[in-house]
């Protein structure tokens, strides 16, 4: 299991970073090909991986199942029979001076040991709690990996990108993505709706090594239920529990609204238009796509600055994520957007293929450059567009995982159960009383340093009880 | 909020630092001349005495060092990879000085000091940064929880693989006189046992820990992020070595394998993972 485990940490895995799986193909095609055949980028839901889930499943079943019965056996049997030979045992000594049973007996008894009385014997035994934890342990083990997957069926994560302003309404059709586990029913997700009002991210302004260190982000939301509306907080770290699920706050960026009028002066486009940050300081690239424009279809792309400063080579970068001194800057394109294809199409992505670059760099127009509350002309009387205000955006995540709870009770189960079997002590104590000489003995499970120590305070305290 | 980061503070926690490093080179000179002696006069132990004595001195120091760090970068000095390692350092030496009781731990003098002095070193020339705030992912008191018991996990792994190596070396029949001297086999394996018995269940807290911090930090509370997926191998590891040590006929050589392999994986997961994979954990500072 621990070895099947290696190569999802070697290959990238398309769970957790899609973009280097997306680079390793782009990079090597026919080694990736031959990966991906062995579901190397998928490790953690492959074929092979499940069944070494399963083997684990079974073989743990296996194991524990007859033990327990062993187990079950040896605590309603008495302690073992006394040996013929206690010389033979690891600890064995010789009594000082007679003693009665009855006194061996009470003192084993109030050492917490099992004990029988076999002739002229005492039998002894403890630390079953040795095997129960074991035992335990196990089956927590079990428990888990059944939480797992029953929990894993159930579940449900869908991402939304929300702008500040904007209201997220909880069902399938609001998600910008969604992933359900294979039990998952539709009639899980509760009807609520999640208002972003405000979303502050606080950076680092005091420290030199530090600035632009993102400090905190907060997340100000209203949530609606069929009842009842209520404020609530949504940081990272800090989930806001909402009918059926929790919201997680996973991302960030900024959505600058713009206005677009076409050649003809009709509004086309209006809104904020979520940009995707690109770097630490928040250089982020925004795609509009105007598709009613008249007399041609526009397509912008769009680079956004919130503290811009110009490079040597001529080129802007951003030098801190706040907007200090915001400036977006436009790639324009004409021509067909590709829309009415039927095709469903990334809406964070333009496909320039059937599209001529009318403004931008090595275009016969420069590209655009606004500030808060400017507006500039397309080229070539296509119209014109305006940098009205900027918002922020959050990514939200929400996710429900009815197994959570679950593997979190069973694993301090575990632990607990696993820290009593290791710390327990199993251990055999045996006392004789011969004609000629009364024998002490022991034996433990595994190797016991104090065993021979034991023995001896035991003998002395039912020598001093006889006496 | 109002965080004030200190770098001053920590160029003097560097020096104490550098200090502890200083006093651990002179306790690893005097724990080898110990070593030496044991081949004239198993009975003389004038030299280790002084070096357990200067071994507390580094650790004083450190710890002086470790904290001024943690002043200077106003949180828990644990948050990047020179802070994990020096914390890392600092608890190996505590672990050990307060297991001095065990009998036969002396037997390992020179690798624990030796292994910190190498921590220290590694820390101090490659993994060095500035202080800076932690990302707000990692603002978390399941920081503190899950990372302290993760270091104590390292601390009591880190001493038993000493007891492996011995344990591995006087198998061989390597080191003539000197390893007669150490403590017997049956007694290396067993020391080694109860250290990665604590570890193991400490590792195991890590990982609860670790997942319920994940729960909250990323949604989900396993994800297979690749520093998830080390944790989680080294667990299993770790359980088969007791395994290992609970089956007969498995324990001895191939147990003591499966733990420096363990360990192995320790250190693996804290330098290769964190510096060269992919994953949500890395947090090099590099
Ligand atoms: C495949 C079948 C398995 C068998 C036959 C089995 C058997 C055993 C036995 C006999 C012990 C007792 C050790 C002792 O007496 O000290 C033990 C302990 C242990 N097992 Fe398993 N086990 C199995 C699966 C697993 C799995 C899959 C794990 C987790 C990776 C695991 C983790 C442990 C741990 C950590 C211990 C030590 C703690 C204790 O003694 O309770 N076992 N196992």
């Amino acid at each position: 299991m621990a070895l099947a485990a290696v190569p999802g940490s070697v290959y990238p895995q398309r769970s957790a970073d899609p973009n280097g799986v997306r680079l390793y193909f782009s990079q090597q095609p026919e080694l990736a090909a031959v990966l991906d055949s062995l579901q190397l980028f998928d490790v953690y839901t492959s074929v092979w991986f499940s069944a070494i889930y399963i083997l684990l499943f079974v073989s743990l079943v296996g194991c524990v199942i007859p033990r327990t019965k062993v187990h079950y056996n040896a605590l309603r049997a008495k302690p073992v029979k006394t040996p013929e030979l206690l010389t033979r045992m690891p600890v064995h000594q010789i009594g000082s001076k007679r003693v009665s049973l009855e006194a061996a007996r009470e003192v084993l008894k109030q050492r917490g040991f099992r004990v029988a009385v076999q002739g002229n014997s005492v039998s002894a035994e403890k630390g079953y709690l040795k095997e129960t934890g074991n035992l335990v342990f196990h089956y927590s083990l079990l428990a888990v990996l059944i939480a797992v997957g029953v929990g894993g069926g159930f579940s449900y994560s869908g991402q939304r990108v929300l702008v500040e302003g904007e209201t997220f309404v909880n069902n399938l059709a609001s998600y910008d993505a969604f992933s359900p586990g294979p039990l998952f029913f539709e009639e899980e997700l509760q009807p609520y709706s999640l208002t972003l009002n405000k979303f502050n991210v606080l950076y680092d302004l005091q420290n030199p090594a530090n600035l632009g260190q993102p400090i905190d982000f907060i997340a100000e939301v209203t949530v609606s239920t069929t009842q009842e509306t209520s404020e609530g907080i949504v940081r990272v770290n800090h989930p806001l529990p909402v009918p059926g699920a929790n919201v997680y706050l996973t991302g960030n960026g900024f959505a600058p609204v713009i206005t677009v009028r076409d050649g003809e002066g009709n509004v086309a486009y209006t809104g904020p238009v979520v940009y995707l940050p690109q770097d630490g300081n928040m250089t982020s690239i925004g795609v509009i796509k105007v598709p009613d424009a008249n007399p041609e279809q526009i397509g912008m792309i769009s680079f956004f600055y919130p503290t811009v400063t110009e490079l040597e080579s001529g080129a802007y970068t951003s030098i801190y994520p706040d907007p200090i001194d915001p400036l977006l800057t436009f790639n324009v394109y004409t021509g067909d957007l590709g829309l009415d294809s039927g095709i469903p199409r990334n809406v964070y992505a333009l496909d320039v293929s059937d599209m001529e670059l009318v403004a931008g760099r090595d275009a016969p127009n420069p590209a655009l450059e606004l500030r808060i509350g400017e507006s500039a002309a397309l080229p070539n009387g296509l119209g014109t567009v305006s940098f009205d205000g900027l918002l922020r955006f959050a990514s939200l995540d929400v996710a429900f995982n009815p197994g959570g709870i679950w593997v979190l009770i069973f694993s301090f189960i575990a632990l607990f159960a696993v820290v009593i079997s290791l710390s327990v002590v199993r251990r055999r104590v045996w006392v004789r009383i011969g004609d000629e000489r009364i024998e002490y003995a022991g034996l433990a499970r595994g190797d016991d340093e104090q065993l021979e120590q034991i023995v001896t305070e035991i003998k002395e305290e039912i020598e001093g009880r006889s006496a | 909020m109002n965080i004030v980061l200190n770098e001053e503070l920590s160029q003097i926690s560097l020096l104490f630092v550098s200090a502890a490093m200083g006093f651990l080179s002179v306790a690893l000179l005097l724990f080898a001349f110990q070593l030496a002696k044991l081949k004239d006069d198993p009975t003389e132990t004038r030299f280790e005495k002084v070096g357990f004595w200067v071994l507390g001195v580094a650790t004083l120091v450190l710890a002086v060092g470790v904290f001024l760090r943690g002043i200077a970068a106003n949180r828990v000095p644990w948050a990047n990879m020179y802070e994990f390692a020096i914390s890392s350092a600092l608890m190996i030496l505590t672990i050990y000085l307060m297991s001095l009781k065990v009998k036969g731990i002396g037997s390992v003098a020179t690798f624990v000091t030796g292994f910190t002095l190498v921590t220290l070193f590694a820390a101090v020339s490659l993994f060095y940064v500035e202080v800076k705030t932690i990302m707000p992912a990692l603002q978390s008191y399941w920081l503190v929880i899950h990372v302290v018991v993760a270091i104590m996990a390292v601390g009591f792994f880190a001493i038993a693989a000493g007891f492996h190596i011995f344990y591995l070396i006087k198998d061989a029949g390597w080191g003539g006189v000197i390893m007669s001297r150490m403590p017997d086999l049956k007694q290396l394996e067993r020391i080694a046992y109860r250290f990665n018995m604590v570890g193991f269940v400490s590792w195991s807290f890590t990982l609860i820990a670790g997942a319920i911090w994940a729960e909250r930090a990323w949604h989900r509370y396993w994800g297979w992020d690749t520093k998830e997926v080390w944790t989680f191998i080294i667990w299993v590891v770790y359980a088969g070595y007791l395994h290992a040590m609970a089956t007969r006929g498995w324990s001895g050589r191939r147990a003591a394998w499966l733990g420096l392999i363990g360990f192995g994986a320790v250190i693996f997961n804290f330098v290769i993972v964190n510096l060269f994979f992919k994953g949500l954990h890395v947090y090099s500072g590099l």
